[in-house]
């Protein structure tokens, strides 16, 4: 039986801005490899570098030095767009600010990245979508009339609607209180296993990184 | 499409694009309402010319026509009929009335019809007759002047006549905006015994001609080159150059008035797309995360803006052409020419009027959008690099001078009109953004609310001084409107003395000088002055003939038809001298002309310059000795070239004259023309009364245009209010979470509200005195005395205005709960 590579490689990755007149490392030679169905917990102290990482990761930003590959594609041997076309292709993305779109009720912010792709169909997958994680009688809400919960929950919807490969969460319960942050994150794991998806979650939150398989830990821009 | 349509419809739902569509469906229909208003015109002028020419070729000429023009017309086999027009008193019993005399011969109009009915108001119909001989048409107006009806006798002149008809329409009267007296119709044949035609009267002759396409044509060649001066040849080919004149002027300056209203919705669509730009970073960085890439991003945006204009773009046609009809029942009494449905050209302009806005001002930022880093969704203070001003708006500033110049037809009045705006809003926005930050500093205010609210002033600088611009160039237009315009007015009327001149006499022929003179005296009238005129043609400068070619339209019509000359001894005690001197014994001897400051200017002419007249067929040169200044508001008899006696005492004279007549003694004039039935009395105070009725009309029709600028003014209100709301509600969270009441914090936008519209009046009072004072200095000459209500009207205007805003404001601070701001912030 062969071994399966990996999804996501990264290797000397780092990262530095510019702080008057030295550079300020945020990341420094980071190497990591994430197998394809892996759950994969990034945590490590605020500063260490963890979204910036994922950022990376995801190729929304670009190193200082190193390179990172996805699916077998060197991601910064592309440019931006080739990068964006990929993650359309591969990814699915949940954040600690939900980021649904303000005049968008619920079903269309679930449509927004079918209908960006150009899936036919984009309605009935967003509205079963959004029954799978119990919005089923929100599906014409605004965000603004759902509660923080209910709004990571349509921010999953959104995530998984496209069958993604690869899950990144960023503290994907930063900004729910412990019971609804429970909920939302037993779901995200349901709906992980169901499908499959390889998943790397930022968190700060010991108790969740243990439900990952595998635990990075960041201090100081580096692995540890 | 289909995508960026999904997206518009949301975008529409969710509100954020309705001050940028209201924007535009104000900016197309200002534009569309004067285009399809000036089309119709345009249509009526060309699609019906040989109509309104009434004929196919019309010969005009301050003479009669050779026998040889009417032998080439018949051998061509076209058909003719002649018209002589010349004003002249008619009268009846009771008054006498300046009117415009046309007579015809068999045949007229050639082409067209006319319309005559037999009671004024009653309906009327196209009829192929003409007054029987002994007879006349008046129009509703004389008829109204009047009160005569179908059978009453009028006399004109030495003849009695029947009046058979009112007149309803003359297709061939044309859209002229100073068709000042009423028309009287009458038969050719019956000129002659009115004894009206004698020296010194101002008569055009026409001849019409009109047949086969070809023969009219042919004609039209062979005449071509044989039109001397004081002729003129129309033609569909050569429609009347006057009429177009006037009315592409009017059509002109009404253009310019309705781009006020494209540069504020310019104002308020870059504001909204300010708006808009906020309210989608983050889920333009959604869908950059969600892998959109950048052109599909652009791609989106493009197609939802294009849609967004053209629909907008549609409905402010519509609104235009609803528009249109209101011009149209505003200005209809200028308008004598039945107004064809006009075309979809001006449809099409008004929507690239819209597309280039959209593209010029909202589309250059909306770029930034499509590079809105993806990693924001991560980093919240991460935005789109920052454009710089000048690539934002340098296109739609350059698009928006490529409008005014378009609608100008003209580059340089256009670039005039475009740096005349550009120059209003850097000097309302300098003093305005000044005055925003000097208040902001002011640590005098006591109170939390005042010095909050004034601190905001300064803080919000930017945003506080688009309001203040707007609303102020918005209160600068209904200020001069209202206020300034009577002020104007009243200024010049003033300037006239109660007893200057309000009749002129003109025809009297040298025999009946001193009988009228005496006939003053009888009537215990005191005797007026009288001066002889002659009428001459200018031939020579400097004995270079003088050809029109070179000159501008005002000039050439000087130089084409005929000057009234007049000569005396020395010059009249009420002219000025600007240079040179009056008469002396040796200009007596040899000949001195003395010329007027303005035509000299027109012209060319400078003092010792040599002019050549021609008169009564026989030229004669003679040097110029003074240019006068005169004041044409004096009402006194003024001539553009006085010249020596000696030069013209042999000409073939009349003589004019002019007089104060006491509306008590109103019936002087009848009694005079009933005298001497020849001379023509024009009554000053009618013809200026109906020359500021017709300005009325206009001024209404401008006023109408300008309500679109007022209402672009306050959605530019709105847009910037809309532009600082999120900031505002913050704020108000922040203070009523620490501590402050509904009312404090109310109070404070109220103080911030109050000095913005306290500015934005006082500088439209400014703006419109300013206006005010250069156009009583450079256009009338007159010192302008400012008004002082318009220091109270323009600051009051101001506030209610704000004070608008301010509700809209405080129901979005107050109206969201202080947790729920925060929240979001």
């Amino acid at each position: 039986m062969n071994n399966p590579s990996p999804i996501v490689t990264a290797s000397g990755l780092s990262k530095s801005v510019a702080n008057g007149a030295q550079p300020l490392a945020i990341l420094q030679d980071i190497g990591l490899a994430v197998m394809p169905g892996e759950a994969v917990a990034i945590v490590g102290a605020s500063g260490s570098g963890k979204s910036t990482l994922l950022g990376l990761l995801a190729g929304l930003d670009v190193p200082s030095s190193g390179s990172v590959t996805l699916a077998g594609q060197e991601l910064f041997a592309l440019d931006e767009d080739g990068r964006a076309a990929l993650r359309a292709k591969l990814l699915g993305f949940v954040f600690q600010s939900f980021q649904l779109l303000p005049s968008l009720n619920a079903l269309e912010n679930v449509m927004l990245p079918l209908e960006l792709a150009g899936v036919a169909g984009a309605h009935t997958a967003a509205e079963a979508m959004l029954r799978r994680v119990g919005l089923g009688e929100r599906l014409h809400h605004y965000p603004k009339t759902l509660s923080g919960g209910e709004q990571q929950r349509v921010a999953l919807a959104r995530a998984f609607v496209i069958n993604p490969q690869l899950l990144m969460a960023d503290e994907p319960t930063g900004n729910l209180d412990a019971a609804t942050g429970a909920d939302v994150i037993n779901l995200l794991f349901e709906l992980n296993t169901e499908r499959g998806t390889t998943l790397i979650l930022v968190t700060h939150d010991d108790g969740l990184a243990h439900r990952c398989n595998r635990i990075i830990r960041l201090a100081g821009g580096r692995v540890v | 499409m289909r995508l960026a349509l999904t997206l518009l419809w949301r975008d529409w739902r969710a509100g954020e694009l309705r001050v940028l569509a209201l924007a535009l469906v104000l900016a197309v229909a200002s534009v569309t309402s004067v285009g399809f208003f000036a089309d119709r015109l345009q249509q009526a002028l060309t699609g019906e010319a040989h109509q309104l020419l009434g004929g196919d070729v019309v010969l005009v000429a301050d003479h009669a026509w050779p026998q040889n023009v009417r032998d080439e017309m018949a051998t061509r086999r076209l058909q003719v009929a002649e018209a002589m027009t010349f004003t002249s008193m008619a009268r009846t019993a009771k008054e006498a009335q300046l009117v415009a005399v046309k007579a015809v011969s068999g045949g007229y109009p050639l082409r067209g019809k006319l319309r005559i009915t037999l009671a004024a108001g009653a309906p009327d119909a196209t009829t192929d007759a003409l007054p029987a001989a002994g007879e006349v048409w008046v129009d509703e107006r004389l008829a109204g002047a009047f009160a005569v009806a179908v059978g009453d006798i009028l006399e004109l002149g030495n003849s009695k006549l029947k009046v058979s008809a009112i007149l309803t329409l003359e297709p061939d009267r044309g859209t002229s905006f100073f068709n000042f007296a009423p028309r009287l119709m009458m038969r050719l044949d019956d000129v002659a015994a009115t004894g009206l035609i004698q020296n010194g009267s101002r008569v055009s002759y026409q001849m019409l001609a009109a047949g086969e396409r070809a023969d009219a044509q042919s004609f039209e060649q062979w005449m071509t080159p044989r039109i001397g001066r004081g002729e003129t040849l129309q033609s569909l080919t050569h429609a009347r150059p006057e009429i177009r004149g006037t009315l592409d002027r009017a059509a002109q300056f009404v253009n310019l008035a309705a781009m006020l209203a494209v540069v504020l919705a310019a104002v308020a669509i870059a504001l909204g797309t300010q708006f808009y730009i906020k309210r989608h970073l983050d889920g333009y960085a959604v869908m950059r995360c969600l892998g959109a890439t950048q052109p599909r991003l652009l791609k989106l945006l493009a197609s939802e803006f294009a849609a967004l204009g053209v629909m907008a773009s549609l409905i402010g046609a519509l609104c235009g052409y609803a528009g249109q009809a209101v011009i149209v029942w505003l200005i209809g009494d200028l308008i004598q020419v039945p107004l064809p449905q006009p075309g979809l050209l001006p449809a099409l302009q008004g929507c690239a009027v819209g597309v280039v806005m959209l593209l010029g001002f909202a589309m250059p930022p909306l770029l930034q959008l499509g590079n809105v880093p993806a990693l924001r969704v991560l980093r919240r203070d991460l935005g789109p690099p920052r454009q710089s001003a000048l690539f934002a708006y340098g296109v739609g500033l350059a698009a928006f001078a490529g409008l005014v110049i378009w609608q100008a037809d003209e580059v340089r009045l256009g670039a005039i009109v475009f740096g005349g705006f550009c120059a209003a809003f850097a000097v309302f926005g300098i003093v305005a953004w000044t005055a925003l930050r000097l208040l902001g500093r002011s640590k005098g205010a006591t109170g939390l609310t005042w010095r909050f609210g004034l601190a905001n002033l300064g803080r919000r600088a930017k945003a506080n001084t688009v309001q203040v611009l707007a609303l102020a160039i918005g209160l600068t237009t209904i200020l001069l409107l209202t206020f300034t315009r009577g002020d104007l007015l009243a200024t010049w009327q003033s300037q006239i003395p109660p007893e200057a001149p309000n009749r002129f006499i003109i025809g009297i022929q040298p025999d009946q000088r001193e009988p009228l003179l005496d006939f003053f005296a009888t009537s215990g009238l005191p005797k007026p002055e009288s001066y002889p005129m002659v009428r001459g043609r200018y031939v020579a400068l400097n004995g270079q003939a003088v050809n029109s070619e070179g000159f501008d339209d005002r000039a050439r019509r000087l130089v084409e038809r005929e000057f009234n000359l007049s000569y005396m001894n020395e010059l009249p005690a009420y002219n000025q001298l600007s240079a040179g001197r009056g008469f002396n014994a040796a200009d007596n001897t040899r000949g001195g002309l003395s010329v007027e400051e303005g035509i000299a200017k027109t012209l060319g002419w400078k003092l010792g310059d040599t002019l050549t007249w021609q008169v009564g067929g026989e030229d004669f040169s003679a040097p110029i000795v003074s240019i006068r200044k005169l004041d044409w508001d004096s009402m006194r008899v003024n001539f553009f070239v006085i010249a020596t006696p000696a030069l013209l005492g042999k000409a073939a004279t009349s003589y004019i004259s002019s007089f104060y007549l006491p509306a008590a003694k109103a019936s002087f004039t009848q009694q005079l023309s009933q005298r001497f039935p020849n001379v023509t009395v024009v009554d000053m105070s009618a013809l200026l009364k109906q020359a500021q009725d017709l300005v009325a009309e206009v001024v209404r029709a401008v006023q109408f245009i300008f309500l679109f600028a007022v209402a672009s003014g306050v959605l530019v209100l709105y847009a910037s209010l809309l532009a600082t709301r999120d900031e505002r509600v913050r704020e108000a969270a922040v203070m009523r979470a620490l501590g402050a009441s509904r009312k404090q914090v109310l109070a404070s936008q109220r103080a911030e509200f109050a000095v913005l519209g306290l500015l934005a009046g006082l500088l439209a009072a400014v703006g419109a005195t300013a206006i005010g004072w250069l156009i009583a200095q450079k256009v009338f000459q007159f010192p302008y005395h400012i008004n002082h209500w318009v220091w109270l009207a323009g600051p009051l205007l101001g506030l209610g205005c704000l004070g608008v805003n301010l509700r809209a404001a405080a129901r979005a601070v107050l109206g969201t709960p202080p947790l729920a701001a925060l929240r979001d912030a």
